[in-house]
C-alpha cells in the first residue's frame, strides 16, 4: 500500500485562447491503477506533464503529498516516474550508462540489482551496453520503462504506454501495470481500450472543457 | 553547486567527448577568425589598442558559435525533457553552467595562445592585471551565453536569436573587458583599474544571481 496521494484543485490549462480543460479535480490516494481518457487533443498529454510538474497549469494546482506532507517542486522528480512516445533518453551512452547517469543526477544510489532485474524483465539484459542509437523503437520504449521505474516511484505515469510495442511487449507493460498498482499510484493516459481495462477510475477529460 | 550538478556536468562532458557537438564549431572558428584577420591586417602593423579590441571580438563570435550548446542540443534531440524529469531547475543550471565555464576558459586560453603567437601588438606588461581581467571576464561571459541558451533553446530560429539576444546582454562586459585588456598592453596599475574591475565584479555578481532566480520560469514551461 502507498502513503502518496495526487490531487488536482481546480486545474485549467490553456494554450493562448485555446482552453484545453477547465475546473479538473480529482484525487487518488490508494494505491491502483488510474486512467486519463479523452478524445485527440483533449489534454492527455498536457495533463501528465502537469502532473509530473514539467509545465505549470493556468490556474488551480496539483498537490503531490507523501505522509501527508506536501513534496516540495525541486523533489517531485524523485516521486515520479514517466513513460511517454515523446521522452527521448540519451542515444550516445548505453542503456546502462544513461541509468548510471540518472542516478547520479538525482542523487540517489545507483540500485544494480533493481537495475539489472529491470532488464532481465524487459529482455534488455544482454543488450545492456549497446549504445542506444543502435536499439529498435519498441526496445527504445522498454528502456524508457527502466528509466521510469529504476527509482521506485511511488507515482508512475504512462502516456500511451504501449506506442511502439509488439503484442508481447504489450502482455508485458499489462502485467507491469498490475504488478506497479499493487504498491503505488499508477496513471495511464491513453486513449487504447485495452490500456486502461486495469484502471479502477478514470477521469474522462472530454468532460472538462467548459 | 553540488554533487548533482556536478553529474550533470560529467554527462554533459562525457556526451561532448562523443558527440563533438561544441568543440568543433569552436575550434573551426578560432581558426578561421584568427586566419581572417591576419590575412585582412597583411604586412601592416595594427595599433595596441585595435589588437586589444579584435582580441574579444574573436572571443565573442567564437562564444556565440558554441556557447548555445549546452541547452540547444538538448531541446533538439528531445532529451530536455528528460532532464526535467530527473533533475531540479537549479541543478540543470548548474551542471550547464560548470560545463560552459570550463568550455570558455578552454576556448579562451587557446584563443589567448594563438593571438599572443600571431600579432605582435598583442604584448601583455601587467599580466596579473590581464589575467584577472581574463578570469573575470570568462566568468560573466560563461554565465550570460549559459543563461541566454536556456532563452532561445525553446524558440525557432535559434541561430539567429543568440547573438541578437546575447549582443546587448553582453555588451557592458566585452566593453569594459576591452578597457582592462588596454591597460595590461599598457601596463597600467592595478589602482587606476579598479573601477572597470569593479564593473566587471558587479556584472558578474548580477548575472549570475539573475540567472539562478530566471531558470525556474525559463525551464518549465
Amino acid at each position: 500500500m502507498t502513503n502518496y496521494s495526487v490531487e488536482a484543485v481546480g486545474l485549467n490549462k490553456s494554450f493562448g485562447r485555446r482552453l484545453i480543460f477547465n475546473d479538473l479535480q480529482f484525487k487518488f490516494d490508494k494505491a491502483g491503477v488510474y486512467g486519463i481518457s479523452g478524445p485527440n487533443g483533449s489534454g492527455k498529454s498536457t495533463l501528465v506533464r502537469i502532473i509530473a510538474g514539467i509545465i505549470g497549469a493556468s490556474k488551480g494546482k496539483i498537490i503531490h503529498k507523501l505522509n501527508d506532507k506536501e513534496i516540495l517542486e525541486e523533489q517531485l522528480h524523485n516521486h515520479i516516474g514517466f513513460v511517454s512516445p515523446y521522452l527521448v533518453l540519451y542515444e550516445e551512452f548505453s542503456a546502462f550508462e544513461n541509468f548510471k547517469l540518472f542516478a547520479e543526477i538525482r542523487g540517489v544510489k545507483f540500485n544494480q540489482e533493481r537495475v539489472d532485474y529491470l532488464l532481465n524483465k524487459f529482455l534488455l539484459f544482454k543488450r545492456k551496453d549497446d549504445l542506444l542509437k543502435t536499439y529498435s523503437s519498441g526496445m527504445k520504449q522498454r528502456v524508457k520503462f527502466i528509466f521510469a521505474l529504476m527509482h521506485s516511484p511511488q507515482l508512475l505515469i504512462l502516456d500511451e504506454p504501449t506506442s511502439n510495442l509488439d503484442d508481447e511487449g504489450k502482455g508485458s507493460v499489462y502485467e507491469l501495470v498490475k504488478e506497479e498498482g499493487q504498491n503505488s499510484i499508477v496513471l495511464i493516459a491513453s486513449n487504447e481500450k485495452h490500456d486502461l481495462e486495469n484502471c479502477s477510475d478514470i477521469v474522462y477529460l472530454g468532460k472538462y472543457k467548459n | 553547486m553540488n554533487s548533482k550538478s556536478y553529474s550533470l556536468f560529467l554527462k554533459d562532458f562525457k556526451s561532448e567527448l562523443r558527440t563533438r557537438y561544441a568543440i568543433n564549431a569552436l575550434a573551426m572558428f578560432i581558426i578561421v577568425a584568427i586566419s581572417v584577420i591576419l590575412f585582412s591586417v597583411g604586412q601592416e602593423k595594427i595599433s595596441k589598442n585595435l589588437s586589444g579590441g579584435l582580441f574579444w571580438v574573436v572571443i565573442f563570435f567564437t562564444a556565440m558559435s558554441g556557447l548555445s550548446r549546452a541547452f540547444v542540443s538538448e531541446e533538439e534531440r528531445g532529451t530536455a525533457l528528460t532532464l526535467q524529469l530527473i533533475a531540479a531547475p537549479s541543478t540543470v543550471f548548474s551542471g550547464k553552467l560548470i560545463f560552459n565555464i570550463i568550455l570558455v576558459f578552454a576556448m579562451n586560453t587557446v584563443i589567448a595562445i594563438l593571438y599572443s603567437a600571431m600579432f605582435e601588438a598583442f604584448i601583455i606588461k601587467n599580466f596579473l592585471l590581464f589575467l584577472v581581467s581574463f578570469v573575470l571576464g570568462n566568468i560573466g561571459l560563461a554565465v550570460s551565453s549559459t543563461i541566454i541558451a536556456a532563452i532561445i533553446a525553446k524558440a525557432g530560429a535559434k541561430g539567429t536569436l543568440y547573438p541578437v539576444l546575447s549582443f546587448p546582454i553582453l555588451l557592458p562586459l566585452i566593453l569594459t573587458s576591452v578597457q582592462l585588456t588596454l591597460f595590461a598592453i599598457d601596463g597600467t596599475s592595478f589602482e587606476r583599474a579598479k573601477f572597470e574591475l569593479a564593473i566587471v565584479v558587479s556584472y558578474d555578481v548580477i548575472m549570475l544571481t539573475a540567472s539562478y532566480m530566471l531558470f525556474d520560469f525559463i525551464w518549465k514551461e
